[in-house]
């Protein structure tokens, strides 16, 4: 242990600086309650204070804050989308990234590495055709490249996948995207939250919502009741529990998604590749582990369970594509829950309860979106009023028939 | 490895078989609202619980009815489709 450290241990004081404070009890009421702090959950709070001056806020969380999938996503941010409503939201929140560790005074370890989605066939070639001249035309920074262009920029990837899986044809190369530390955008929100007012509560668990004439009037938790007007759910995985309480029905299901690190390599891989046949996306993080993520398992579970079959699945897929990992080994794998609507779109807004507003339906595409959902949600909690940018991302669509396709570009290309 | 019991092949590894969802009943097409249809096309049950769902047995080609615990992933019983048997 290093001494520094055992210093600190055995000293009476502790004079380092907490990151917010731990408020000892809940107040009465609050002008406005999220429930979940996750990433989506402190910003939009951080947003509310610093945007609209509304810090009579408490942000309750059964856990601890970016435990859920904050935490255990592989930490991708671009916006390379396939629908305009897509590409504007998730462009506003790569803009705000780009700024983030500036505003929040808190090193995210942001890195542009340039986005790879590679094309194992024709027919997936044409998709990333289709994204990059939807991106190209709002002004995005997107390009079908050919294999040459590939092996130039990663000289390690074998393009025939060792004979093993079909070859890759092209892929759909993104520049601005990036990787992040995705625990430290939960602190930094949560940090400037806290400093302009907001109170957030860890270890407090939400039983019920009280719902009067169609309006929330408070909200049940295992501390006690509190009364409040306004209700945020950003809870993602744990949705379907709180839209039981006020009786909403979602097309939400919950599916587990696994990733896994490597042991720590020296940096050699300065790009993200994606590929959606081989269900694999894989990025080396600024520790030098590489961190890999697959598809969704197989059928629904709201557990966060680990299984052989993905590890294999994993390093196989891996391994096609760079066989130089061969003697690599895996340090630890890990799941998460993933909300996913039908349309892979996110469900974002006013709901048909006054006063009751979602940012669900995250998915496998929740983390690029944590700052500009934050800012979004805050200002649609202000108003009472979907804001411009996610309209189109309403629980009404399904009832209008009025889908946001994006299961193209968010299924496995994160 | 997780194990199924398919009700005609006895227990099998849960690689052989597919997920098809919850149990759901369609109402009629011709007499519902768009609003109804909409809620039967799109909208899940997707709370925690045990929940009736269709399961299918790849390699024979058996689609069967499974309850399972959506949380603990307990599969407590497993029969053929009869209609009066699913709440669906």
């Amino acid at each position: 242990m290093p001494y520094r450290l055992l210093k600190f241990a055995l000293r009476r004081k502790h004079p380092e600086p907490r990151m917010f404070r731990a408020p000892s009890k809940l107040k009465d009421g609050y002008d406005a309650v999220i429930i979940g702090g996750g990433g989506h959950g402190l910003a939009a709070a951080y947003y509310l204070a610093k945007d609209h001056g509304i810090t009579n806020v408490a942000v309750l969380e059964k856990g601890y804050i970016g435990g859920g999938g904050t935490g255990r996503n592989t930490a991708i941010i671009r916006s390379n989308y396939l629908t305009q409503e897509g590409v504007r939201f998730y462009q506003a929140s790569v803009e705000l990234f780009q700024d983030l560790s500036r505003e929040l005074n808190l090193n995210l370890f942001y890195s542009e590495r340039g986005h790879f989605t590679l094309a194992h066939s024709p027919a997936s070639l044409r998709i990333q055709r289709w994204r990059a001249e939807v991106n190209k035309h709002l002004g995005i920074d997107s390009e079908v490249v050919g294999p040459k262009f590939i092996s130039r920029e990663i000289p390690e990837i074998d393009l025939t996948c060792g004979g093993q899986q079909a070859p890759v044809h092209g892929a759909l190369y993104h520049p601005p995207g990036a990787i992040a530390r995705h625990d430290a955008v939960a602190w930094g929100y949560a940090r400037g939250a806290d400093r302009r007012g907001v109170e957030i509560h860890q270890q407090t668990g939400v039983t019920d919502i009280e719902v009067r004439d169609g309006q929330v009037e408070g909200v049940h938790t295992d501390k006690g009741f509190i009364k409040t007007r306004k209700v945020l759910s950003a809870v993602a995985g744990w949705t379907t529990n709180i839209t039981r309480m006020v009786g909403l029905r979602t097309p939400l299901v919950i599916h587990p998604l696994q990733a896994m690190v490597t042991e720590p390599l020296k940096p050699w891989l300065d790009k993200i590749v994606v590929s959606a046949s081989l269900h694999l996306y894989l990025s080396q993080s600024s520790r030098g582990e590489l961190v890999a993520g697959a598809s969704l398992d197989p059928y629904e579970l709201i557990s966060m369970r680990s299984t052989l079959d993905f590890a294999e699945g994993m390093c196989t897929g891996l391994l096609d594509l760079f066989p130089c990992l061969s003697d690599i080994r895996v340090m630890r794998q890990w799941g998460g829950l993933c909300d996913m609507t039908p349309d892979f779109s996110p469900i974002m807004g006013t709901t048909p309860i006054s006063g009751f507003y979602l940012d669900a339906g995250w998915g496998t595409w929740g983390f690029k979106a944590t700052p500009i959902s934050g800012r979004s949600m805050a200002w649609t909690l202000t108003n009472d009023h979907d804001h411009d940018l996610i309209t189109a991302f309403n629980l009404s669509r399904f009832s209008r028939f009025d889908l946001v396709g994006e299961k193209g570009a968010a299924s496995v290309g994160h | 490895m997780k194990i199924i019991n398919c009700p005609i092949n006895g227990p099998c590894p849960v690689q052989e078989f597919h997920f098809g969802g919850e149990v759901r009943a369609m109402p009629d097409p011709s007499t519902v609202t768009d609003e109804q249809w909409g809620d039967y096309v799109f909208n899940r049950s997707g709370e925690p619980g045990v929940r009736q769902e269709w399961w299918y047995h790849i390699p024979s080609g058996t689609w069967f009815i499974a309850e399972r615990n959506n949380c603990t992933d307990e599969v407590l019983r497993t029969y053929l489709y009869e209609p009066d048997q699913a709440d669906g």
